[in-house]
């Protein structure tokens, strides 16, 4: 693929930047870099990335973060990518620098998030003997990232780095890898920038077949029980205003699987919620019963699908998706619409004539009426649901939210209403604990003028919590929300429900005083145990400029409903109050 | 789904790893490999992978899209769709006693297959063949005692115009 990408980058250091000046590879990283308009690296030096740290040195134009554990800089630029639309880039050192970052990259190749990740390595010499902090990074990765370079001549590096963001921020989105060893971050070069990128193996559609696009017209105007399934694609390829577009013109109900959220307003009447295993009973119902199924961005994903024999079992499903591998991978497609999401719904909402879809979505209204997602409030004791909920309130629905994985999570899927895209980053694909700290730390660099609340739970908050330094120093100012159950919560309740009761090393005890571990860092920490001193501590979060800790502690037997246990379909859903 | 055998073109950039890349995409997908066979191409820095392959159409389809997903895989082709000729190259080392000998150089002839080597109890006999002609032959002589086989794999292309 061929193309000119210009990013936004200030004219006069720009002109600085492309002097032909004969100088080292690490250099030449730093103005590669500055010149892709990278505003803010995150990473942590060592042996192999000591000419790369050493040029950063009084640079004052290169912004980097020292993030304390590689794991916390990879995820802090993967929030900071989610929530910008623009690469995160992060830097380690070789060997256990390098395999530090391993989580964080397959968290980012599993939701399509565009990273650049820079490893140092041994020097080319020594490459293959074994020598001290020697990882064949670009081997241990090939599975987790959308392509990767091991840069063995310093000539290559502009161009390789110019490939390496343009491959990751095209077609399907994901992370690169650049592996520089040593010797080539110090050997000098005359620095030549080239803007054209062309690669020829690389070569995503962007438009669809037009007569895809017709038949998917076509499908719709004969379609009675019609439902759209919308996910992250829609998000990344800013598809928001199409798809919203869309749904008025089609008159089609929209489920957003976890990663579409934000993708489509949870205001509107046509929104049924979130599909699958935490799904609501609306977006569940309307998938068995529908009649065309319309994935737009969204991959059938097995926790949304369930049981995928009996998925949405009397649909003709229409598949838009940049990703000409999607289509068919896991349930059998009709209409394939291959090309940018944003592109297709263009075509699409210059043709399409709404589906005879009214009495169904009197249906579907029905549904949200009688079942919408509820829990059971206390007046003595604090449900994570209620903190949920209080916090959406008091930021009207506008915050960048934040997740880790666990029941937390689902619930802030749940109860977290959103308005905007890019609002919300969780790790879907990987489910990886201990991202949601640090990604919002990245995503507040990324938005300095947007309110961050990263919702965590009292398990995966201690994966990561060493970054409160960096939010402490720098003064990041992230809500940091602990929604404290005393448990693995998650793993709790598949004991509760799936092993019998039989609880198994889930209890939490030992944690520390999340508070007193807030303030050790310099950061502020508050705790609140019911629903009065929930609603003042949350208060003072808000008007405290700088970063802040809430450690909420609630009940601890709550489970997230409803539910669709394994090996079911996922109309058959354990709704948590019927018993 | 009825399963097929499939024989693959795939097109690569000639860069270290790639080998890596193409087979770690089959191990990890499931995907099997009966044979893989790497050398260059018509054209410089690149490189032309053959790989045997069973599967449903649905799997092969998997294959070629997920190929394509590699950076540095330019083409992928079905060759099995249309007429192709598809080669391997075996050697086999089969014990030869003088007395045995004139009824093994019976079965070389037959297959058109010839003798590169002759020791004092051993014959290297080298085939050319598709894959049934060297599995007809490896059987015709495991009677005599084979010492040892080593087979290239397939290499293919389509007939007439076709490319790949
Ligand atoms: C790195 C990692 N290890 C293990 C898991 C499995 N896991 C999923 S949810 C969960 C429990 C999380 O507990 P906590 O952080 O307290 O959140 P809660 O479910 O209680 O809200 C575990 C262990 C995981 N997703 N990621
Ligand atoms: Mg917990």
């Amino acid at each position: 693929m061929s193309a000119h990408t210009s990013a936004v980058v200030d004219q006069d250091l720009r002109s600085k930047l492309l002097k032909p000046d004969v100088i080292s590879g690490s250099e030449i990283l730093l103005r590669s870099l500055l010149l892709e308009g990278v505003d803010c690296v995150f990473g942590y030096p060592g042996g192999a990335v000591l000419y790369i740290y050493d040029a950063m040195h009084g640079n004052e134009d290169f912004n980097h973060l020292l993030t304390r554990h590689e794991q916390g800089a990879i995820h802090a630029a993967d929030g900071y990518a989610r929530s910008t639309g623009k690469v995160g880039v992060c830097i380690a050192t070789s060997g256990p620098g390098a395999t530090n970052l391993v989580t964080g990259i397959a968290t980012a190749y599993m939701d399509s998030v565009p990273l650049v990740v820079i490893t140092g390595n041994v020097a080319t010499t020594a490459i293959g003997t074994d020598a001290f902090q020697e990882a064949d990074i670009t081997g241990i990765t090939m599975p987790i990232t959308k392509h990767s370079y091991l840069v063995r001549n310093v000539e290559d590096l502009p161009r390789v780095i110019h490939e390496a963001f343009h491959i990751a921020n095209t077609g399907r989105k994901g992370p690169v890898l650049i592996d520089i060893p040593k010797d080539i971050s110090a050997q000098k070069t005359r620095f030549e920038w080239q803007e054209e990128v062309s690669v020829r193996g690389y070569n995503p559609t962007v438009q669809p077949n037009k007569l895809q696009v017709d038949r998917l017209v076509q499908a719709i105007e004969e379609a009675e029980r019609p439902v759209i399934l919308a996910g992250g694609g829609v998000v990344y390829s800013g598809a928001h205003e199409q798809l919203l577009e869309f749904v008025n013109k089609s008159q089609i109900p929209v489920t957003t699987t976890l990663l579409g959220l934000g993708g489509f307003p949870s205001g509107h009447e046509l929104w049924i919620g979130m599909p699958g295993m935490h799904g609501t009973y609306t977006a569940n119902t309307a998938l068995q019963n529908c009649d065309l199924l319309i994935g737009i961005g969204a991959r059938f994903d097995d926790r949304v699908t369930m049981t995928v024999q009996g998925f949405a079992p009397k649909a003709k499903i229409a598949h838009i998706d940049v990703d000409p591998a999607e289509i068919g991978k896991t349930v059998p497609t009709a209409i394939p619409c291959v090309g940018d999401v944003k592109a297709v719904l263009e075509l699409v909402n210059e043709k399409v004539k709404p589906a005879r879809s009214s009495a169904w979505i009197h249906q579907v209204q029905t549904w949200k009426e009688e079942k919408p997602l509820r829990y059971t409030d206390s007046d003595t004791e604090l449900k994570p649901q209620y903190v949920i909920e209080m916090i959406h309130e008091a930021t009207k629905g506008e915050a960048i939210v934040t997740t880790d994985v666990g029941q937390h999570q689902m619930w802030a899927a749940q109860y977290y209403r959103f308005n905007n895209p890019r609002s919300w980053i969780t790790s879907g694909g990987l489910g990886t604990m201990g991202f949601g700290f640090p990604s919002a730390i990245g995503a507040q660099m990324g938005n300095p003028d947007r309110m961050v609340v990263s919702i965590n739970g009292d398990g995966g908050m201690q994966m990561c919590s060493q970054e409160l330094a960096i939010c402490a120093i720098h003064n990041i100012p992230v809500k940091i929300v602990v929604i404290n159950n005393q448990v693995l919560g998650m793993v709790r309740q598949w004991q509760e429900i799936i092993y019998d009761n039989r609880y198994s090393h889930i209890d939490l005890a030992g944690s520390p005083d999340f508070v007193k571990l807030a303030e050790a860092y310099g950061v502020k920490g508050l705790r609140a145990t019911n629903k009065e001193e929930a609603r003042l501590a949350w208060q003072e979060a808000m008007n405290t400029p700088g970063p802040v800790l809430i450690d909420f502690v609630v009940r601890k037997g709550e489970n997230v409903f409803p539910m669709v246990t394994q090996g079911n379909t996922i109309d058959q859903m354990i709704m948590g109050d019927e018993e | 789904m009825s399963t097929h055998r499939h024989t693959i073109s795939v097109l690569v950039n000639n860069q270290p790893g790639v080998l890596q890349r193409v087979s770690g995409l089959f191990g990890r997908r499931g995907f099997n490999i009966e044979s893989i066979t790497v050398g260059e191409s018509e054209e410089r820095g690149l490189s032309r992978m053959v790989i045997v392959t069973t599967g449903s159409e649905r799997t092969l389809e998997q294959i070629s899209k997920q190929l394509y997903k590699l950076i540095d895989v330019i083409k992928v082709v079905d060759l099995s769709a249309s007429p192709m000729v598809a080669r391997e190259v075996a050697l086999i080392k089969v014990n030869a006693e003088p007395s045995a000998r004139p009824e093994i150089l019976g079965v070389v002839e037959t297959f058109r297959a010839s003798v590169v080597d002759i020791g004092t109890s051993t014959m290297i006999v080298q085939a050319i063949g598709d894959t049934d002609k060297i599995d007809a032959m490896v059987e015709l002589l495991k009677p005599y005692g084979i010492r040892e086989l080593s087979r290239t794999g397939v290499t293919a292309m389509t007939r007439g115009l076709g490319k790949a």
